[in-house]
C-alpha cells in the first residue's frame, strides 16, 4: 500500500525535470496520493468503483477497466468540499465551480481525511505559476494560435474600412497611463495622446473614454470609461470634455449611461468619484440605471444555486427562493440597460458613453450586450469570441479576482462576482428569443462559463492585458481559442437553425420573457438526453433539406444539359 | 337577431394590447347573430377581427373621455379588445346587445347549432366517426378475459353522467354493479378507463363512496375486489383520492368521503391534493393578472406567480398522473381514481396518467380520442365548466386548461415526444370554450344524445384534423426513445414554467425572432416540395434518357450529436482527440493522460442505468427502484438500446463532420 503511494509522484518527477521544484510543492500537499476501492457517484451517470489518484492538478478516478468512465477533475474547478463519516467509511462531497456536485465514498478514515485536506490545499493554490495551464500541453494540433486570433490592430482594420474618424493610440504602450487597458486603444482621430493622458488622470483607474463599438449604419459610437473623478468639489477636466465631445457630430447630443443609480453615483463623490454634470457636459444627457455589482451579485449567485439544489417539492418555496435570489432581476436590469444603449445608438442616432464606477464590470456587460443586439457579426462563433476578447479580456475585466470562487465556496468573498456569468446568461436569453440569429448554440456560452472559472487554457488567467504579458501567458500557455476554433469543435458549437441576418435584434425584457438558464443552473439536476435528441432531430431536418437541395440542383443541371443535346429516344 | 340593437357602427377605434398592438385601428364594427366583426378602414390592409359571441367572457364600460365612450371586451381565450365609440349611444347599444348575445340562454342559440347541418350531410356524418372511444377500447384489446363490456348503462339508467358503453371487471356481477353504483356519488361506479397491455394493470375511475363516517356497502367492496382480481399480477390496488386529505375528510360529514382501508381489505389509499374547481378558478384569474401586468418588475412577476398558486396546482395534477403511471407501469398494480364527483380531477389524473403510459395518446388522433373518452364520454361538464350558457359562474373552472397545460409542460421536457405542437393545445382549448362544434356541447353523453347533436352539428375533431398540417411538431419522430415507452417526467418545481403562449402572448420579441418549431416546420415544408420536385425531375430524366425511372431516395444519416461529451470538455483535459499522442513527455507524461482519450471518447451518461447523486444525508438507497422517478433520465426503457448508441457516439464524435 505504502509503496504504491509513490507512483503518481514518481510520474511527475520523471516526466519533466524542469518542473521538479514545483512538483515537490505539490508532493508535500499530497499526503495520500492514491486510494483503492473508492466509489464515485455522479448525477445521471452510473456509479463507478475504482482507484482514486491525486496529482498536482487533477483528481482522477479510474476503474481500470476498458471503456468504463473515468473522472478527471481539475483541482482548480473545486469550489469546496464536505466530509462525512459513517463508521470507517468516509464520504467527500466535491462541489465544483461549474456547479456540479459529485460524491466520493472513500474507505478508511485517515485516507479520507488526507484526501480531503489535499484537495482543499490543491484547489486553493495562490501562485498563478502553479496553475495547470502552465503545465498543460495540447494533445490536439493547433491550427491557429488563439493568442493571435483577436489582436486589437486587426479589429481596427475593420473599423478603418468604415471610417477615418478614429485612430489607434499607443499611449498605453507600457501600461503606464492605464494599468487595465491594452497597449492599443481606439480614440477620436483629432485627440492627441497628451489629451488622453490628462483625461486618464480624471478617470477612475486611468480608464479614459475609448471606443467600444462603431455603428456602421449611422456612424454613431459607443464608448466606455471609468467614472470621472469629480469629487465633492466638482473638479472638471477640459481634456476629458474635449475627448468625448470630439465623438459628437455638430449640433448633436450624446448620452452618458451611468450603470449606477443617481444616489450611488452621488455617494461616489465622497470617495473622489462622481459623474458628468450638465454644467460641464452640456452636450450630454445622463441616464442612471441600477446594475448591481460585486458582493451583491455573488450573494445572489449563491442563493440561486442553493434554490436550484433544494430538493423539496414545494412550488411556493422554489418560487420565493428564486425571487429572493434576485438573479433574474439582475439579468433583467443588465439587458434593459443594454437595450437602452442600443436604442440610443440605433433609434435615436446618438453616441453613447457607458460607465459605472471602475468601468470593468457592469460597464462591460452593457457595452458587450449592446453589440450583440446591434451587430450581427457578434452573433457568429468567431465574432462572439472576438467580442469576449475585446470587451472583457482586453478591456480589463479582472477575471482572476472575479472568478476565483463560485457558488459553493465557504470563504467570505472579497473580489468575487459573477459578472461574466451574468453576461453569458443575458446572451442566452437573447439567443433563446432569437434562435435563428446566432451561429453558435448555448454550448459555447456554457463552455466559456466553465473556462472562466477553471481551465487548462491560459485565456482567463490574470486580471488585465498587462498581467497577461507579465505572466507570459501567450508564450507559456495555450489559448482557449486555439481549442475552440478547430473544425470539430466549431461543428459541436454550431447552431443548426442559424440563418444569417443583418438586423438589429430587440429582445423582450419583460419578466415573462426571461427564463432561468437551465443549461447552467439545472445542468446537473436533470438528464440532458431528451434535449440532445431534439437537437439531433433539428440537425437532421436541416441537413436533409440541404442534401435534397443539392440533389435537385444537380439533377436540374443534368436535365438542362440533356435537353440542349439530341432528342431523347436516339440515345442508346 | 332580435337582440341586436345596432348592426353597424362606423369610426370605431379598436386596440388589442395583448397582441402587442400599440396604436388603435380605426374601422367599422358590425354585429351579426354569431360574431362581432371589426373591419379596419385602411384601404390596403382592411384587416378583419372576428369575435364569436360565445367567446366573450366579460364586458365593461369604463368611464369615457372627451374622445368617446369606451367598451372593453374580454374573451375566454384571454384576448382583450378596447373599443372606442364616438357616440355614447352606440356604445350603450353595442354593450346591451353583446351582453345578451354573449350569454345565450339555450343551446339552440349557440353557433354550432345555428348552421344548416344538411348542406354537408355526408361530411357531417363522417366527422362524427373520426374519433370514437370504442376504437380506443379495441386498441387496448378489450374486451378480454379480464375486462368485459356491460350493457347495464345502455339507457343511462344506472348513471346518467356515464357513457352507455362501459367496461368492468369480469368478476363483477350485475348485482354488484348495481349495488356499487348506489353506493357511489351520482351513481358513478368503478369502471375501466385505461388498460395497460404490458402489465395487465388498469386505471379505473369512479366518484367518492357514500360512506360517511361508517357507512359500508358489501357490493361496493366486492366491486373494488373485482377490480383487483382483474389484475392477476397484484393482490391489492391503489385508491387514489385526488383531493387534499382534508377535503376528503370534510366530505365524510356530508355522508360521502373515501374508502376506509379497514373495510376495503385490499387497497392502499393515496391522496393527491388537487384543489377544487373554485380554488382553480380564482388561481387562474390571478395568473392571468400576472401575465397582464404592464411593466412588472422581476419580483412583482415571480411573487405574483407564486401567489397565484397556479404552477403549484399544475404540479399537483402532474404528480397525480405520475403516481398512477408509476403504479401501473413499474409496480403493475391497478389504480382506482376518484375525487368527489369523478368528472373533474379524476378526468385530469386519469388522462395525464394515460398520456404518460401510452405513446398513442401523444399523437394528434390519440389525444383526441383520449379527450373524447376520458372527458366527453365520462361526463366532464363542458357546458358548465366553460360557460357555454348563461348560468352559475361558480360552475365555471379551467379544468381542461390544466390538463392541456400539463401536456405543454411535458412537451418542454420531452420536445420530441408529442406529435402536436403548442398551437394544437391552444386551439383545442379555444374550441372547448367557444363551442363552435357539437362535441363539447352539453354536460354528458345522455344530454348530447337527447339533443341529437350528431344530426345538427359537426364534430370538433374533424375541424382540428383538417388543419393538422399546422399542428405538426417537426421534432416528433415515432422511433425516438422519448416517443416510445413510459414518460417519466421530472416534477421538481423548477421544471414548471408559466405558459407564456396562453397567459402572456404579447410579450414576444420583434422579428426576426422565430420559434424553432415554426422555423423547422417551414424547413420541412420546403423539404416536401423538394421531394416532389426531385420526383418530377427523375421522371423527366427517365423520359429524356429512355431509361426506367429511378426514384432515388435522398438519405442523410442521422448524426448522433453527443453533447454530453461537451459537458466534460470544460476544465477536464479536452476529450475526443483524434490525434495520436506523440510523446510521453507531453503533459508531464502521465500515463493516465495517454490512456485518457480512448476512455473519454465513450464517455456518456447511460440514461437507463443512471443513478442520480444522492441528496445530502440520504445515506442509503442505492437500489435503483428507490430513486427511479424524478431524478432519472426521464425515459424509462432506454437502457438496452442505448448501449449501442453509446458506441456509435464515441465513434462519430471523433470524426465529427460528415
Amino acid at each position: 500500500m505504502f509503496s504504491e503511494c509513490v507512483v503518481p509522484v514518481g510520474i511527475f518527477l520523471s516526466a519533466h525535470q524542469g518542473l521538479v521544484l514545483q512538483v515537490m510543492e505539490f508532493a508535500e500537499l499530497i499526503k495520500t496520493p492514491r486510494v483503492d476501492g473508492v466509489v464515485l457517484h455522479r448525477p445521471f451517470m452510473p456509479t463507478v468503483e475504482g482507484t482514486l489518484c491525486l496529482t498536482g492538478h487533477h483528481l482522477i478516478l479510474s476503474s481500470r477497466q476498458d471503456n468504463t468512465e473515468e473522472l478527471w477533475l481539475l483541482h482548480s474547478n473545486i469550489d469546496s468540499i464536505e466530509k462525512r463519516f459513517l463508521g470507517s467509511l468516509g464520504t467527500i462531497i466535491v462541489k465544483c465551480k461549474d456547479l456540479r456536485m459529485i460524491q466520493l465514498d472513500i474507505p478508511g478514515m485517515e485516507e479520507c481525511l488526507n484526501i480531503g485536506s489535499s484537495i482543499e490545499a490543491l484547489s486553493t493554490l495562490d501562485s498563478v505559476s502553479l496553475m495547470y495551464p502552465y503545465f498543460y500541453r495540447p494533445m490536439f494540433e493547433v491550427i491557429e494560435d488563439g493568442w493571435n486570433s483577436f489582436l486589437p490592430e486587426d479589429a481596427f482594420k475593420d473599423l478603418e474600412a468604415m471610417t477615418d474618424e478614429w485612430r489607434l493610440s499607443e499611449v498605453n504602450r507600457d501600461f503606464r497611463v492605464c494599468t487595465t487597458y491594452p497597449p492599443l486603444v481606439a480614440v477620436p482621430r483629432d485627440v492627441d495622446d497628451d489629451t488622453l493622458r490628462k483625461a486618464a488622470g480624471f478617470r477612475h483607474g486611468g480608464r479614459f473614454p475609448v471606443l467600444s463599438y462603431y455603428h456602421k449604419k449611422n456612424g454613431m459610437v459607443m464608448m466606455r470609461s471609468g467614472q470621472p473623478l469629480t469629487g465633492t468639489n466638482g473638479r472638471r477636466c477640459k481634456e476629458d470634455e474635449r475627448l468625448i465631445n470630439a465623438t459628437l457630430r455638430p449640433g448633436k447630443r450624446g448620452y452618458v449611461i451611468d450603470t449606477r443609480t443617481i444616489s450611488v453615483a452621488q455617494q461616489a463623490k465622497a470617495r473622489g468619484g462622481g459623474f458628468e454634470t450638465e454644467a460641464n457636459y452640456p452636450q450630454w444627457r445622463r441616464i442612471h440605471k441600477a446594475i448591481e455589482r460585486s458582493n451583491v451579485l455573488q450573494d445572489s449567485l449563491v442563493k440561486l444555486v442553493e434554490a436550484c439544489n433544494d430538493q423539496s417539492h414545494s412550488m411556493d418555496r422554489w418560487l420565493s427562493k428564486l425571487e429572493a435570489s434576485n438573479w433574474q432581476t439582475h439579468v433583467k436590469e443588465i439587458l434593459t440597460t443594454a437595450c437602452l444603449a442600443a436604442q440610443c445608438i440605433d433609434r435615436e442616432g446618438a453616441s453613447v458613453l457607458v460607465h459605472g464606477t471602475e468601468g470593468t464590470d457592469s460597464t462591460l456587460q452593457v457595452t458587450s450586450l449592446a453589440q450583440i443586439i446591434l451587430d450581427p457579426a457578434c452573433r457568429t462563433i468567431q465574432g462572439f469570441q472576438g467580442l469576449v476578447e475585446r470587451e472583457w479580456l482586453q478591456a480589463g475585466h479582472p477575471f482572476a479576482q472575479r472568478c476565483s470562487m463560485s457558488a459553493y465556496s465557504n470563504s467570505k468573498p472579497r473580489h468575487e462576482a459573477p459578472g461574466f456569468l451574468l453576461f453569458l446568461d443575458c446572451v442566452w436569453q437573447v439567443l433563446r428569443q432569437f434562435p435563428c440569429s446566432f451561429q453558435f448554440t448555448e454550448q459555447l456560452l456554457v463552455l466559456l462559463f466553465e473556462h472562466a472559472y477553471a481551465s487548462q487554457f491560459g485565456t482567463f488567467l490574470g486580471n488585465s492585458a498587462a498581467e497577461r504579458v507579465r505572466l507570459s501567458l501567450p508564450e507559456k500557455t495555450v489559448s482557449l481559442w486555439s481549442w475552440v476554433n478547430r473544425p470539430q469543435e466549431i461543428d459541436h458549437l454550431s447552431n443548426p437553425l442559424y440563418e444569417p441576418n443583418s438586423l438589429v435584434i430587440w429582445p423582450s425584457v419583460a419578466p415573462q420573457s426571461l427564463l432561468l438558464w437551465e443549461g447552467v443552473f439545472l445542468r446537473w439536476n436533470r438528464s440532458p438526453r431528451c434535449q440532445e435528441e431534439a437537437h439531433e432531430e433539428m440537425v437532421h431536418i436541416i441537413e436533409y433539406n440541404k442534401e435534397l437541395q443539392n440533389k435537385v440542383n444537380s439533377l436540374r443541371r443534368q436535365l438542362a444539359q440533356l435537353e440542349t443535346q439530341e432528342p431523347p429516344l436516339q440515345t442508346p | 337577431m332580435e337582440h341586436i340593437r345596432t348592426p353597424k357602427v362606423e369610426q370605431v377605434r379598436l386596440l388589442q394590447r395583448r397582441a402587442g398592438q400599440r396604436k388603435p385601428l380605426l374601422g367599422t364594427l358590425y354585429l351579426s347573430a354569431t360574431h362581432t366583426i371589426f373591419v379596419e378602414n385602411h384601404p390596403e390592409t382592411r384587416r378583419e377581427t372576428w369575435v364569436l359571441h360565445s367567446m366573450v367572457s366579460g364586458l365593461e364600460r369604463p368611464p369615457g373621455g372627451p374622445t368617446g365612450s369606451q367598451l372593453v371586451l374580454r374573451c375566454k381565450d384571454f384576448r382583450v379588445f378596447h373599443l372606442l365609440f364616438p357616440l355614447e349611444r352606440d356604445c350603450v347599444d353595442v354593450h346591451t346587445s353583446l351582453t345578451r348575445l354573449s350569454r345565450p340562454e339555450s343551446y339552440s342559440e349557440l353557433y354550432c347549432l345555428s348552421i344548416n347541418p344538411n348542406t354537408n350531410q355526408e361530411e357531417r356524418e363522417k366527422s362524427w366517426t373520426l374519433v370514437l372511444p370504442s376504437q380506443d377500447y379495441q386498441r387496448m384489446g378489450l374486451p378480454n378475459n379480464l375486462w368485459v363490456a356491460t350493457a347495464a348503462n345502455s339507457e343511462y339508467k344506472m348513471c346518467d353522467s356515464y357513457p352507455a358503453q362501459l367496461f368492468v371487471s369480469r368478476w363483477a356481477s350485475p348485482a354488484v354493479l348495481m349495488g356499487s353504483s348506489r353506493f357511489r356519488s351520482r351513481g358513478r361506479l368503478p369502471v375501466l378507463s385505461y388498460f395497460h397491455q404490458d402489465t395487465l394493470a388498469a386505471v379505473c375511475r369512479c366518484s367518492q363512496p357514500l360512506s360517511g363516517f361508517s357507512g359500508r356497502s358489501e357490493e361496493d367492496e366486492q366491486m373494488v375486489t373485482a377490480v383487483m382480481k382483474a389484475n392477476p399480477g397484484s393482490d391489492f390496488i391503489y385508491v387514489v383520492d385526488t383531493r387534499p386529505r382534508l377535503n376528503a375528510m370534510a366530505n365524510r360529514a356530508a355522508g360521502k368521503g373515501y374508502e376506509s382501508e379497514d373495510h376495503y381489505g385490499n387497497i392502499k389509499l393515496h391522496f393527491s391534493g388537487i384543489d377544487n374547481i373554485h380554488v382553480m378558478r380564482s388561481s387562474q384569474q390571478r395568473i392571468l393578472d400576472v401575465g397582464e401586468q404592464r411593466t412588472p418588475s422581476m419580483s412583482d412577476f415571480l411573487l405574483g406567480l407564486e401567489n397565484s398558486g397556479w404552477l403549484k396546482h399544475i404540479k399537483a395534477v402532474l404528480d397525480a398522473g405520475v403516481f398512477i403511471a408509476k403504479a401501473i407501469a413499474d409496480e403493475g398494480v391497478s389504480v382506482l381514481v376518484h375525487c368527489s364527483d369523478g368528472w373533474d380531477r379524476t378526468a385530469q389524473a386519469c388522462s395525464v396518467a394515460s398520456v404518460l403510459l401510452e405513446p398513442y395518446y401523444r399523437t394528434m388522433k390519440g389525444l383526441m380520442v383520449l379527450i373524447e373518452k376520458d372527458w366527453v364520454s365520462f361526463g366532464h361538464k363542458f357546458s358548465h365548466r366553460y360557460g357555454h350558457l348563461d348560468g352559475d359562474p361558480r360552475e365555471v373552472s379551467p379544468v381542461l386548461d390544466q390538463f392541456l397545460e400539463v401536456l405543454w409542460q411535458l412537451a418542454q421536457q420531452f420536445p420530441c415526444a408529442f406529435q402536436f405542437n403548442e398551437r394544437f393545445l391552444l386551439d383545442l382549448r379555444t374550441l372547448a370554450y367557444s363551442c363552435q362544434d357539437g362535441t363539447f356541447l352539453g354536460n354528458s353523453e345522455k344530454e348530447r344524445r337527447s339533443l341529437r347533436l350528431q344530426e345538427r352539428s359537426f364534430s370538433v375533431w374533424s375541424r382540428l384534423w383538417r388543419d393538422r398540417e399546422k399542428y405538426w411538431n417537426p421534432l416528433y419522430r415515432a422511433e425516438q426513445s422519448q416517443t416510445q415507452g413510459v414518460l417519466k417526467p421530472n416534477t421538481t418545481p423548477y421544471c414548471f414554467k408559466m405558459w407564456k403562449g396562453l397567459y402572456s402572448p404579447a410579450e414576444t420579441p420583434a422579428p426576426p425572432a422565430q420559434t424553432p418549431v415554426d422555423f423547422l416546420s417551414s424547413v420541412r415544408e420546403g423539404s416536401q416540395q423538394l421531394e416532389q420536385q426531385l420526383a418530377n425531375q427523375q421522371e423527366r430524366l427517365a423520359a429524356l434518357t429512355g431509361e426506367p425511372i429511378s426514384y432515388q431516395k435522398v438519405e442523410v444519416p442521422k448524426r448522433k450529436i453527443n453533447q454530453s461529451q461537451l459537458r466534460y470538455s470544460g476544465p477536464d483535459p479536452p476529450t475526443t482527440y483524434s490525434y495520436p499522442i506523440t510523446s510521453p513527455a507531453q503533459d508531464h507524461g502521465s500515463s493516465h493522460h495517454a490512456a485518457e482519450p480512448a476512455n473519454q471518447k465513450t464517455r456518456r451518461p447511460a440514461a437507463g442505468l443512471s443513478l442520480p447523486l444522492e441528496p445530502p444525508g440520504s445515506g442509503k438507497g442505492r437500489d435503483p427502484d428507490d430513486l427511479s422517478s424524478d431524478l432519472e433520465s426521464g425515459v424509462a426503457d432506454l437502457s438496452v438500446g442505448d448501449e449501442v448508441i453509446g458506441g456509435q457516439n464515441g465513434e462519430e464524435a471523433g470524426l465529427s463532420s460528415e
